[in-house]
């Protein structure tokens, strides 16, 4: 009785084992080389990103009366390629005013290494997080919503990366 | 001994006044109240307050406040548990205006700050509390079952204000915050312990003796 038991736990485990290296040797190459294998997978939007967003913010040399850095990069998902010319809106609530009031908010253009860099007024805790918001929302590329926190509420800088798909 | 009593009654209330009065006036001399709009900080400030109810809770049904009676702590207890959800209501209801998405994604549980969801059921919880003892005598709750209720979702209560508190980045200083949310869950485990909220009792007699 005893070794019946045993038996049909042996095979259970002999045929698990079986199953389980069957299942490694196909999904291994799987895990390895996903469906592109120098690609960069595109950034997704951040829950609560879009929150108090304006669309279609002006391009400006700086929001407000500046003090504070925000900046980042925007790349094409798959080969990685930096993005020139594209459009970040970028808002926050600042020493300046809330986050859902015009002159919080602005945008500004990616260089040809596809970076930003937009000053702004000093961030400030908002719903018990110091945090800032960006989007890109310009047509060409899949929207995309950012929502990056701040370490701490001193830190005078604070940066976004996007990686776009085509819409 | 008179003079004694008296000086510990004092005490008493001294030590309370304290523990809810500091973290107040240092969040009311918080720099960010620059930054703010009126009913964004009133808002703010009915958390503060909702946290300092809470820490009032236990200590009257523990009778632990002399000059009040098991009776009058108990009647206390339930005025404060009314303001209690009225500082939620306003609490919510002024983030609310101050920026809708944001407390839509808290009320969803959709929110990118954790310490949201801790708040949301702790706000449930209260008002689960609440309408139940309003309803209490036309329900027919006996003590036992109302225990059985309350017990758990006032350690719900506790657990998640606290938790929701300290995570926030706001108007609280760091320490007084800190404080008053050890003194929450110091009067919470104290009052467990005393009353021996796990035991089961029969009769209400059963109950006032273990007030004593």
């Amino acid at each position: 009785m005893t070794i019946v038991v045993l038996n049909r736990r042996n095979l259970l485990v002999a045929g698990g084992s079986v199953l389980a290296t069957g299942m490694l040797a196909a999904g291994v190459p799987g895990l390895l080389l996903p469906a592109r294998a120098d690609g960069l997978a595109p950034t997704e939007s951040m829950s609560g990103g879009a929150n108090n967003y304006r669309k279609g913010a002006a391009i400006v040399d700086r929001i407000g009366k500046g003090g504070f850095w925000m900046s980042g990069t925007v790349r094409r998902a798959g080969d990685g390629a930096p993005l020139a010319g594209q459009r970040i809106q970028i808002w926050a609530h600042t020493v300046e005013g809330q986050e859902h009031e015009p002159q919080s908010h602005g945008a500004t253009l990616t260089d040809k290494d596809g970076k930003f860099r937009l000053e702004m007024p000093q961030i400030i805790p908002i719903f018990g997080q110091p945090h800032g918001h960006l989007a890109y929302d310009s047509g060409e590329f899949k929207t995309v919503f950012l929502r990056p926190v701040m370490r701490s509420a001193k830190e005078t800088s604070l940066e976004a990366h996007f990686v776009l798909q085509p819409a | 001994m008179t003079r004694w009593k008296s000086a510990r009654v004092i005490l008493i209330w001294a030590a309370l006044a304290l523990a809810i009065g500091v973290p107040i006036a240092a969040a009311a001399a918080s720099e960010q109240l620059a930054w703010r709009g009126p009913v964004y900080i009133f808002a703010g400030f009915a958390g503060i307050v909702a946290l300092a109810l809470v820490l009032v809770q236990p200590l009257l049904i523990g009778g632990y406040l002399p000059g009040l009676s098991a009776y009058r702590g108990r009647r206390a207890h339930h005025w404060i548990g009314g303001a209690l959800a009225l500082a939620i209501v306003i609490h919510v209801a002024g983030l609310w205006i101050t920026s809708p998405p944001d407390m839509i994604d808290a009320l969803t549980f959709s929110s990118p700050t954790p310490f949201s969801p801790f708040g949301v059921i702790a706000m449930w919880a209260i008002f689960i509390v609440a309408l139940l003892a309003a309803l209490r005598r036309r329900l027919g709750l006996r003590p036992r079952t109302w225990r059985f209720v309350h017990v758990p979702l006032a350690i719900v209560i506790v657990a998640g204000s606290v938790v929701h508190c300290l995570l926030i980045e706001g108007t609280m200083e760091t320490i007084s915050k800190a404080a008053l949310c050890a003194l929450v869950l110091a009067a919470t485990v104290k009052v467990m312990i005393d009353l021996q909220v796990w035991r089961k009792r029969r009769t209400l007699r059963g109950e006032s003796i273990a007030r004593q």
